[in-house]
């Protein structure tokens, strides 16, 4: 408060109270100006292009900015200007690569995006054919994150259930902090825990002895990794039921499990889903445990439990990097629809969001 | 983990079918007790009938399913450990010292310093130009925009939070990496008497590359959490300061951001987290080189779990071991770091219970 | 109400799943393989894996021979030389890819799998690797061992160093630093071109070969396609590559002085005659080749990776499909349809052979 004690003694006056306004025209002749002489300070040594004009001429047109308003409305105010033009320029920055990421996507992206990317797999595709598609790769996807998803969301939910209607005391207290902590665990090591536990100790006393691939094992990654999302979103929502609610229930006599399945549950089911979605979402996109415990195939592999199986994900990372020229095309189209898929569901989760009478 | 099917049928029987008419007897339940603590309607006052009840097997069953979080943590930590074990015994270097990964060798010599440097300095890079205009970002959204504009902004950056590492990778690889490249080359030409722009090439696939890739990718988190507390910032107290003169700007510094901050430290952790255990955007773009450098420019860098992605596919035992061993590395550097984040979080929730 | 709407949408999303789940293919019927003669087709599924060195040969080679055979299927996994073999060993595969020979202590265990008779390195896929540079207005730079191995331990620093230009007259060499680009991963390209350097100029590499990169100096970059955008993207790099990615990303390619002292440019045939200078250091029907890298051989290019298939002799449940599918491969079409994949075809000498040797599988 110091700056405002200081300062607020001279700014108080009634002379300063209306103070003057920089003039809009100064302002773009400032910018002007600027640009003109980065140009040309720019050019004239040669020290680079016009992305360093752009950038010093941004710079100039700040300081010039900061100098003029210093002068016509005082020290604050131009501070103030200067803040606010910063912030706007973050909003700028971050636009960008999303906007790049975006037309990338949609112009390398559309050159395979047809029927037989679709409906085919890379078996039997040699390094001189054009075609071949993701189709094991989307069927691999949707396995593993349905699997996935059918171990966390009762997981889940029950867990939030604990943590919201019985758990009291240091142990809830407990588990809530490590929901937390865990949704912060690296996919990597959800994947070398998938590993270390299923691929290399539980898998062989089902094969001989010898550690299998599955997308099973895919799946179980995914679920540690789905597991904390679902119990956090899940938790919230069902914070926000209304005691009253609860209340009636029991006054009618309904027991407390029945209470938290008939009514407090459904009243809190879109959010719930919302946030299922939501975990599903970042789910379908993890590369890393994929390629350590499923191993990726070029063949369609309905199986799940038997034998190496590819993920959407898991095949843009490795057409990304093949020698064929024709992959890196294959590589973009299935980046495009893996981005297609997980922006689908994310915004679907969050129009439902926004239609749930429960949210804040 | 037997009992799935048990569980999935609980939690049915809650959703559609609520509505036909499965018609429970109104008194075969218990009475809404739960023993101990008396629930919201306080009906403790009924007595319980018996001790295998639907409700305290429910009850069991969701408290199982809670204890299933701590239990899969402490199984991480013993299965990472059981199987790097094996190998950091056949190790014959020093495995925190050590900068080089040989662990496929007759005799396996590996270490994780290069590594682990590398990955420290690329997230911290990453925050560095993440957190300001993170901040700004969320300043703007909470503080400047006008709301038309900041709902569909704020979902944009929520949006770019849902795009998969793997895409950022390869976007970073093919399309970022020219711009980076005549960066780092003209870095070089005019300040490459600093040392972290030194060197003599090539330039591109380094970890100024890496940690652009990083900070993009961690923006949204640090930007949707600052935000969130930005918001929350009492009414009060902007409009206390601002009734005393202050502009809009000495409004935020003196009344948001010094409530904010304990919030913006935390976000700013999960950041980092995040960053720390990224592993497809960083195996992309880095080119996995074994040295302990600060040059940002010059081809080169690498990250724990970017090495688990390279080498995994030509790993032996030993070498599965090895990378093992470093994945809990990084599991126990990600769970020191997210704990303490969110130690920052719950002290500041307590705080603000209290004051309410 | 809320619920059913969102039953609904499962619904869709469940119908749509099923409708998609029934027509994807898997290219069974893919065509092509017309070179693949009748008689030699032998109904059965094989399940190998190994060598990814030799994935696309496999991928061409597989795909002709099932258009071919109906009944035929032919599963290879590229997970590696050392797991192709571990699981040969394990009996999870029924012939591996490998890019170098049984080891001596693999040897007898890979025995123990093949009832009545014994485990058999068998050449079939040669792999040239080329060494590609970047230098605007330098065509055909020459390099030999020596050079090499001098430019990737880091003695040679420029590109105008006396040493170069004395094998490169009248080439425009600038003054630049070279930038020797390595495998940052593990890879059987390093191994390979390590041997190479390790054994045609013990002097000046010290390093042996391994996998993995050992020498000082030189820039990383992952995989081949790393080094090979490191290269193409970067004026005064060199490295090695396989030939495929070398031609996909149109890099210079070295020439390479041999044994006859003659520099020699990378093509199928000039790699073909390195691998018929090699000496089969193997019995009987085991064709295990020793490559001499200093051959004289005239036109032999002499950086190749020959990769083996390991297979039993005797006592295979699967003999018969395996002796069918490696028979097209060793064939004199089967070879041939690896012209422009990054591979050289066999020579001759040592094609039939390894045809002989496949024939007495039983």
């Amino acid at each position: 408060m110091s700056v405002l004690e200081r300062e607020a003694s001279v700014g108080m006056t009634p002379e300063h109270i209306r103070s003057q306004r920089l003039p809009l025209v100064v302002n773009i002749g400032i910018g002007v100006l600027a640009l003109v002489l980065s140009a040309v300070l720019v050019l004239s040594t040669g020290i680079g292009n016009w992305v360093l004009v752009v950038v010093l001429g941004v710079v100039l047109y700040l300081v010039g900015l900061l100098a003029a308003a210093t002068r016509v409305e005082g020290r604050r105010s131009a501070r103030n200007r200067l803040w606010r033009s910063l912030v706007y320029a973050a909003c700028v920055l971050a636009v960008l690569p999303l906007a790049s990421v975006v037309w990338t996507l949609v112009s390398k992206g559309a050159a395979r995006f047809d029927g037989d990317f679709f409906l085919t797999s890379m078996n039997n595709i040699g390094a001189r054919d054009e075609n071949g598609g993701a189709y094991h790769a989307i069927v691999g996807t949707l396995e593993q994150v349905g699997i996935a998803a059918l171990l966390a969301i009762p997981l889940g939910v029950l867990g939030a259930i604990y943590l919201v209607e019985y758990g009291r005391g240091k142990f809830a207290l407990t588990v809530r902090f490590f929901v937390d902590v865990m949704t912060g665990i690296p996919s990597i090591v959800a994947g070398l825990f998938v590993l270390a536990f299923w691929v290399l100790i539980v898998s062989p006393w089902f094969n001989n002895g010898v550690p299998r691939f599955s997308g099973f094992a895919a799946a179980l990654a995914l679920t540690v990794l789905m597991l904390p999302t679902i119990v956090r979103s899940t938790e919230e929502m069902l914070r926000l039921v209304p005691g009253p609610l609860r209340e009636g229930a029991y006054a009618l006599g309904v027991p407390q499990w029945k209470t938290i399945l008939r009514v407090v549950l459904p009243t809190a089911l879109p959010g719930i889903i919302t946030g299922i979605m939501l975990a599903i979402a970042r789910a379908a996109g993890e590369t890393a445990p994929v390629l350590l415990v499923a191993g990726g195939a070029p063949f369609i592999n309905f199986d799940p439990f038997l034998g190496n199986q590819s993920s959407l994900a898991l095949f843009v990372y490795q057409q990304a990097g093949d020698a064929s020229k024709y992959a890196q095309p294959r590589a973009w189209t299935a980046a495009l629809t893996l981005v297609a898929l997980v922006l689908i569901l994310t915004i679907a989760a969050k129009l439902l969001a926004r239609r749930n009478r429960l949210s804040r | 983990m037997g009992d799935y099917p048990s569980r999935s049928v609980d939690t049915d029987a809650g959703g559609p079918g609520a509505t036909d008419g499965r018609d429970w007897a109104a008194g075969s339940g218990v009475s809404p007790s739960s023993p101990g603590h008396p629930p919201l309607g306080g009906g403790g006052a009924l007595p319980k009938k018996s001790r295998f009840s639907t409700e305290s097997g429910f009850r069991a069953l969701s408290t199982a399913a809670g204890a299933m979080v701590l239990v899969i943590i402490v199984a991480i930590a013993i299965f990472l450990v059981s199987k790097a074990m094996p190998a950091l015994q056949e190790n014959t270097e020093n495995f925190l010292t050590y900068k080089r990964w040989f662990p496929n060798d007759a005799n396996p010599n590996f270490g994780i310093a290069a590594l682990a440097f590398g990955t420290v300095l690329s997230s911290v890079l990453a925050l560095l130009m993440a957190v300001p205009v993170a901040l700004g970002i969320a300043l703007f959204l909470s503080h400047y925009a006008p709301k038309r504009l900041a709902t569909p902004l704020g979902f944009t950056i929520d949006l770019l939070a849902a795009v998969p590492s793997v895409v950022f990778g390869l976007w970073g690889r093919d399309v970022l990496l020219s711009p980076v490249r005549d960066f780092s080359e003209w870095l070089n030409k005019y300040f490459g008497w600093i040392p972290l722009f030194g060197g003599n090439g090539p330039f591109g696939r380094s970890v100024l590359l890496g940690s652009l890739v990083l900070a993009i990718m961690v923006l949204p988190i640090i930007t949707s959490l600052s935000r969130e507390v930005f918001q929350q910032t009492p009414g009060m107290n902007e409009e206390a300061a601002l009734a005393l003169g202050a502009t809009k700007w000495e409004m935020i510094r003196t009344a948001v951001l010094p409530y904010g901050r304990p919030g913006v430290i935390a976000a700013v952790m999960l950041g980092l987290g995040r960053a720390l255990g990224e592993t497809i955007a960083l195996a992309l773009t880095l080119s996995a080189t074994f040295d302990i450098s600060f040059n940002l420019i010059e081809s080169g860098g690498n990250t724990i779990a970017a090495n688990i992605a390279n080498t995994f596919a030509e790993a032996n035992d030993t070498g599965r071991g090895a990378l093992i061993a470093s994945g809990l590395v990084l599991f126990a550097i990600t769970l020191v770091v997210n704990m303490a984040a969110r130690v920052i979080i719950y002290r500041r929730r307590e705080f603000r219970d209290n004051a309410a | 109400m809320k619920l059913q709407r969102v039953g609904y949408a499962a619904g869709i999303a469940l119908t749509a799943t099923l409708a998609l789940t029934a027509c994807g293919s898997d290219n069974e019927a893919a065509g092509g393989g017309e070179n693949v003669s009748s008689e030699n087709c032998v109904a059965g599924t094989i399940q190998a894996q190994g060598s990814s060195a030799q994935k696309n040969a496999m991928d061409e080679w597989i795909k002709a021979y099932q258009g071919q055979c109906s009944g035929a299927q032919i599963n290879y996994n590229p997970t590696g030389s050392g797991a192709g073999i571990e699981a040969f060993i394990n009996g999870t595969a029924d012939f591996s890819g490998s890019d170098s020979a049984l080891k001596e202590d693999e040897q007898p265990q890979a025995d123990a799998k093949c009832a009545g008779g014994q485990a058999l390195n068998l050449p079939m896929v040669t792999g040239p690797i080329a060494v590609v540079y970047n230098l605007e207005g330098v065509d055909g730079l020459q390099l030999s061992a020596p050079l090499l191995a001098k430019i990737f331990s880091d003695k040679i620093k420029t590109w105008n160093d006396p040493a170069i230009a004395a094998e490169n007259q009248g080439a425009k060499l600038p003054s630049s630093a070279i930038q020797a680009v390595h495998r940052a991963d593990e890879s059987g390209t390093t191994d390979n071109f390590t041997k190479y350097l390790s054994k045609s100029d013990e002097a000046d590499w010290t390093y042996g070969n391994a996998k993995a990169w050992k020498a000082p100096g030189g820039v990383g970059a992952t995989k081949s396609d790393g080094v090979a955008s490191q290269v193409k993207s970067t004026p005064g790099t060199i490295s090695y590559v396989e030939l495929s990615y070398a031609e996909n990303s149109d890099l210079s390619m070295a020439k390479i002085k041999n044994g006859a002292g003659e520099y020699t440019e990378l093509t199928g045939e000039s790699a073909g005659k390195a691998v018929e200078g090699a000496k089969i250091v193997g019995t009987g029907d085991d064709l295990k080749l020793e490559l001499d890298y200093t051959t004289t051989e005239a036109g032999a290019y002499p950086i190749v990776l020959v990769t083996y298939e390991i297979v039993c002799s005797k006592g295979s449940p699967k003999a018969d499909a395996i002796k069918g599918f490696l028979t097209y491969t060793s064939s004199e079409a089967g070879q041939k349809e690896l012209g422009d994949l990054g591979y050289a075809p066999l020579p001759e000498s040592v094609r039939s052979k390894v045809e002989a040797s496949v024939a007495n599988i039983s």
